[in-house]
């Protein structure tokens, strides 16, 4: 207590006003920003519910039951135009993560050839690669959209004198045309033979994996997954009958019928999205290369390890602790990317969503859903990518 | 006894005879660089063959059957598509840009009015130029000049409507102009705000703290459209009734934040790299939190992320093409709305046009790519 007496005073005086004490400052600050803050929203808030009052919008999710009205022109799921605004939220969705899926694949593909073809010893295929990453690096996406969509697809031939390329696969200005596989009587044994075969491979991983670590020896694991997958399906196809035909496209008058058509909307945006976003992993890819030292090539040849294995054992995995989160962030791009959709009219969840705004007004409420899907698929990709780093993270000593 | 007599010794050293032909010269080169190995060979042979199948076809297409002149779609049109080339041409369709030229600078701009976008345009590459140049003085007056003078006379000209100029709205605007317009200001706003919510982001006051990082996360989060799609309808929602923006700024305001919030975490990135020492020995030398930032720590820490930065200022510019979607008329938008001229409709000309504009954009990005490693390596030697 006496203590505390004769101290108070001391405290203050050598620490000045309390004007100068950070931490005083810093309570005011935030208290400030805070006050302002609530003030603003609270006016925004005032203003909005008043504008909705007179635009006669009723707010709230409702609207999501009630007919769209609209059709849209490429859908995975059954969609109509008597389906409701969720159903066509929906099929944004799905259009979203199909072409950002197929994407992903084509770029990662394209990227790691471009990738591995700048370090090149080849003086014209490192000069090629580099010039590819400098073009599609320095153009903008929705430029790339629009060259394949009203550069190219657009000035194809009609549907009526489509191209004929071989199996059966028509190309017009209507998209690309190819059979529809029809499952028949039996096809399902064929699906459960191939999940078998996946189940079956990763077990016989973890036994080669224990074994190796055991007894030094290595397992052909590669052959032996290689044949699981491939074989077991294919016998069970073979064993059932062959239980598979084919709705093949034939050239009308007018029209091609028949078949599955991918539109030209989707095809542009597929292309665009995988060549630009190539470009960039490309970039990652040398980078993740380069970044692992030629010390451990060396290593690993002082040890008489082969040089596809050194690659193989040696570099690739620890090129890929660099190369992964760089990646994972690209593929983040590309499917926020694929909201460029709506320039060209494929129904991505964005495309879809304007549509509905402005059919409905309900833009907070479009806007909101939007938000919602492209943070959350924010949010897996980075606790995937924290979970990631966290297992490969190089563990010292 | 038979003394050793030396008939010929060599007076002067022997010239040096050339390597042999297959260790250097243009065979060596091919050799190591070409045909190593029998796979790198058919790699060679196979890369030789495919760009024997695209280039001359391509060169062919751009500039020997492309058609340079003329005053309408005839020049770029077959003669079974009413026009006068030949069944079966097909070429780039150059005289529609240059016909266009205008256009594509300026948009729908009045043309009597072009000389204030062409003043303020040459007022920018002449405020520019020196300021990219290392070893042209008086930089702090050049960035005042630039950063400060150079908004005021745009502001001033570019819209009008005082000093006797007349008004030109916006929506009249268009072309490279309005590319050039965003970004510059895009940049401007964004790397000084990205600074600012980079310093938030690591600040101690966990209010500041979590705002900052809320902001960022979640514009990074979505993708710009639907930024620019809440920018253009939402902001209306949120001002009270007759209050309006004009639309060109909504997209800036859009364009701006988006930028800022990429451009938050690449400082971020620099603050992270800067050791902690650093910090603390402004702390010692008694500095205010804004003189050791300003003083010790960002000058550091910016220097670091330089590339990070122009990447950033590169995405801004290839994104400002993303506003043609809410219907502006950006280089790309003009272009494009150009397509449905039906003076100039032709199978050709969508790819002639969308070619120039790929062109036009790649250049800007490719010298600002090539103009941030110069500056890197410039920096990095002075470091050593």
């Amino acid at each position: 207590m006496a203590i505390g007496v004769t101290n108070a005073p001391e405290r203050i005086r050598s620490s000045g006003s309390i004007i100068n004490d950070p931490q005083v400052r810093g309570i005011f600050y935030q208290a400030l920003t805070v006050i302002i803050l609530s003030v603003l929203i609270y006016w925004i808030v005032d203003n909005t519910v008043e504008n909705l009052r007179r635009a006669n919008i009723a707010s709230g999710y409702g609207f999501l039951n009630s007919r769209a009205g609209f059709d849209v022109g490429q859908s995975l799921i059954a969609f109509s135009s008597d389906s409701s605004y969720g159903r066509a939220l929906l099929v944004g969705f799905v259009n979203t993560l199909l072409v950002a899926v197929t994407g992903i694949i084509t770029a990662t593909v394209i990227g790691f050839i471009i990738g591995i073809g700048r370090l090149s010893h080849n003086w014209i295929i490192a000069k090629l690669s580099l010039a590819y990453v400098e073009v599609f690096r320095n153009i903008p996406p929705l430029l790339v959209i629009f060259f394949w969509y009203s550069g190219v697809l657009s000035i194809l031939p009609q549907a009526r004198e489509a191209l004929a390329l071989p199996f059966d696969v028509y190309l017009s200005n209507r998209g690309v045309a190819f059979p529809r596989p029809i499952a028949g009587e039996g096809a399902g044994y064929t699906l459960l033979a191939l999940l078998i075969a996946i189940a079956a491979s990763f077990i016989v991983a973890r036994y080669a994996r224990q074994r190796q670590m055991a007894t030094g020896q290595r397992f052909p694991l590669l052959w032996t997954v290689l044949g699981l997958v491939i074989g077991l399906p294919l016998v069970t196809f073979l064993a059932t009958g062959a239980p598979l035909s084919f709705d093949v496209p034939v050239a009308g008058k007018f029209n091609l019928t028949g078949g599955s058509v991918v539109g030209p909307e989707f095809i542009s945006l597929f292309l665009a999205l995988s060549f630009y976003t190539a470009a960039f992993i490309a970039e990652i890819v040398r980078a993740g290369i380069r970044g692992v030292s030629k010390g451990q090539t060396e290593a690993a040849h002082a040890l008489g390890i082969r040089p596809a294995l050194t690659t193989r054992l040696v570099i690739v995995p620890q090129a890929m602790r660099i190369i992964i989160p760089p990646l994972t962030s690209q593929y983040l791009n590309l499917t926020k990317n694929s909201s460029l959709a709506v320039a060209v009219g494929y129904a991505d969840l964005v495309a879809v969503g304007g549509t509905i705004l402005n059919q409905t007004g309900q833009s907070i409420e479009v806007v909101s859903i939007w938000l919602i899907v492209y943070l959350s698929l924010s949010l897996a990709t980075a606790l995937f990518m924290n979970w990631y780093n966290a297992r490969m993270a190089l563990v010292e000593r | 006894m038979s003394t050793h007599q030396a008939t010929f010794v060599r007076a002067s050293m022997i010239e040096a005879a050339p390597a042999p032909s297959r260790e250097s010269g243009i065979v060596h080169w091919l050799r190591t660089n070409l045909f190593a190995t029998p796979k790198d060979t058919a790699l060679t042979i196979i890369s030789l063959l495919v760009l024997a199948w695209i280039v001359p076809p391509a060169i062919q297409w751009l500039f020997i059957d492309a058609a340079w002149t003329g005053g309408g779609r005839g020049v770029c049109a077959t003669l079974a598509q009413g026009g006068s080339q030949p069944d079966g041409w097909s070429g780039a369709c150059w005289a529609f840009v240059s016909a266009k030229f205008d256009q594509f600078l300026f948009g729908r701009y009045p043309l009597e009015e072009r000389w204030r976008p062409a003043l303020v345009g040459v007022l920018f590459v002449l405020f520019l130029v020196p300021m990219l140049i290392p070893k042209v003085p008086y930089k702090g007056l050049n960035a005042v000049l630039l950063l400060a003078v150079l908004p005021i006379i745009a502001t001033i000209l570019l819209p009008g409507g005082w000093l006797g100029l007349t008004f030109v709205e916006t929506p009249l605007w268009g072309g490279l102009m309005v590319t050039l317009v965003l970004s510059f200001v895009g940049i401007a706003v964004s790397l000084p705000l990205g600074i600012l919510l980079a310093l938030g982001r690591r600040s101690n006051m966990p209010v500041i703290k979590m705002l900052c990082t809320v902001f960022i996360e979640i514009v990074r989060g979505v993708p710009l459209i639907t930024v620019l799609f809440m920018a253009s309808v939402m902001l209306p929602l949120f001002l009270p009734q007759g209050v309006t923006f004009d639309k060109f700024l909504r997209a800036l305001i859009g364009v701006s934040l988006f930028a800022s919030a990429y451009m938050a975490e690449v400082v971020r990135g620099g603050l992270q790299a800067i050791p902690k020492g650093q910090y603390e020995g402004a702390d010692s030398l008694g500095l205010s939190y804004w003189q050791k930032m300003g003083l010790i720590v960002l000058p550091q820490a910016l220097k670091l992320v330089i590339p990070g930065i122009v990447n950033t200022f590169i995405g801004l510019f290839k994104d400002t093409s993303l506003v043609s979607i809410i219907g502006m008329f950006d280089l790309l938008g003009i272009v494009r709305l150009n397509f449905t001229d039906t003076n100039w409709a032709s199978a050709v000309t969508p790819l002639t046009g969308l070619i120039f504009a790929g062109f036009v954009f790649w250049l800007f990005c490719f010298g600002m790519s090539r103009y941030s490693g110069f500056m890197e390596r410039l920096l990095d030697k002075s470091q050593r």
